[in-house]
């Protein structure tokens, strides 16, 4: 089997992270229950006219992917796999509120055709003028980990050579009304400097399109190398570590081995105890990192997890705005992601230097 | 007839994203689709939807959008003389 690295990423998040030359140097302190993206100039990107009909998760998947492909140094890639819990949620919105308004009459096509998960996929294979394998996870947290997984494994079986990963999702106004009343989202705007001392229910929301290109060709400009990836629907909170640990040893390492955990707190006093089974007992002596706080909760943040933790491993240093504790590392070699949300959907991303 | 163009230009740029674009810069005789605007099949099907949504016509054959969808000034011709609300 050949071994997968990580050859580019590029990241549209409520940071500037845009700016692949910075890593997390001039950050905005939000103060809000949820937190937009921060926009690229999505001109320099996207031909106006092509522009017109695209929802903002396409843009922000367009831009992002666009880096991450000139990042790798490749024309092409030879598939595009997306992964997003809802998808095209604004167009989904109009298309469905439309329907209500005109009393299922005169409905337009626009906003329908853009409505659907797969979107995004499509319109960046029409950017990118892909015709390969094109692919879309849709498993709520675990949609951007689906996506990795497929690559992964098309990548080491050698049937693909250079894919584009992608974790995308958008805000929509109506679903996060509805997030807000069954009490998914924080009743309190908190800032993003204080999310884990906020100890209240809910999560501060956001959005955000991370890309990937991943390939089994290591290169100058690769970041990692992917190890493994795991998911779960359903674990037990004290299942946490013992799977951990079955998971770290299925791949010939041990807790020991591991230089930093980065880990999914949203800062959710009902949920974030699953990190702290981690967090307090098996790394309590290792280095530990949070980014929720800078890129709220949504579906797939764990993609710009995937983002930190790869970056963290190219340029061997951790942004003190993302350190959850006061151990020190020698050096990053090994970085283990855990994520879940609301006690479901786990995941265990493994990653080494390469 | 001068408040319909107006009208409909707003409606086009709003409707179908026209970002960039003022009713200043949209001629009652330039031409919407091709080389004129750069309309293309869904929004000539977004302005069927309008014209039976706003003005009570239905076009029954799409050949006739050609011609009433070639311009603005063609467009108010035809809602002038076909439309059922007000």
């Amino acid at each position: 089997m050949k071994k997968v690295y990580i050859n580019s990423i590029a990241s549209i998040s409520a940071q500037k992270t845009f700016d692949q030359a910075e890593f997390l140097t001039d950050l905005i302190d939000h103060e809000a229950i949820v937190i937009p993206v921060v926009n690229p100039n999505y001109k320099a990107f996207i031909p106006p006219a092509a522009a017109r009909r695209m929802a903002k998760g396409i843009k922000m998947s367009i831009v992002a992917s666009k880096m991450a492909v000139q990042e790798a140094g490749l024309e092409q890639v030879d598939a595009i796999i997306t992964g997003t819990g809802m998808g095209c949620l604004r167009d989904s919105e109009k298309f469905l509120s439309n329907l209500i308004d005109n009393d299922e009459q005169y409905l337009t096509p626009t906003s329908f055709i853009q409505s659907t998960h797969n979107t995004v996929g499509g319109q960046v294979a029409l950017e990118l003028k892909c015709k390969g394998y094109n692919f879309t996870y849709v498993h709520s947290s675990n949609s951007f980990e689906s996506a990795l997984l497929d690559a992964k494994l098309q990548l080491a079986s050698g049937e693909e050579d250079d894919i584009l990963v992608g974790g995308i999702d958008e805000i929509g106004d109506h679903t996060f009304k509805l997030q807000e009343l069954v009490g998914h989202v924080k009743r309190e705007a908190v800032k993003t400097s204080e999310l884990l001392k906020s100890k209240t229910s809910g999560a501060v929301f956001g959005e955000g399109a991370n890309f990937f290109v991943l390939s089994n060709k290591k290169q100058a400009s690769s970041y990692a190398e992917l190890i493994a990836v795991k998911m779960f629907n359903t674990l037990p909170k004290i299942s946490v570590p013992e799977t951990a640990t079955a998971f770290l040893a299925n791949n010939g390492f041990s807790a020991e081995d591991i230089d930093l955990v980065v880990l999914g707190y949203n800062g959710d006093v009902d949920y974030d105890s699953c990190y702290d089974v981690l967090s307090h007992e098996l790394f309590n002596d290792t280095q530990q990192a949070y980014y929720k706080h800078l890129s709220g909760e949504f579906n797939t943040a764990s993609s710009f997890g995937f983002w930190l933790a790869s970056k963290v491993l190219k340029l061997q240093s951790l942004p003190e705005v993302v350190k959850l504790n006061d151990i020190k590392s020698s050096g990053f070699k090994t970085v283990l992601l855990y994520n879940q949300y609301r006690g479901e959907n786990h995941s265990f991303t493994l990653l080494k230097t390469c | 007839m001068d408040a319909l163009k107006q009208e409909l230009k707003e409606f086009i740029i709003e409707q179908l994203n026209l970002e960039d674009i003022n009713v200043e810069d949209i001629g009652n005789d330039d031409a919407l689709f091709g080389d004129g605007l750069g309309l293309d099949s869904i929004d000539a099907l977004e302005l069927i939807v309008m014209l039976d949504k706003n003005y009570g016509i239905k076009l029954t054959d799409p050949k006739q959008g050609r011609a009433i969808f070639e311009s603005i000034n063609t467009m108010a011709d035809y809602i002038t003389a076909h439309r059922t609300t007000n």
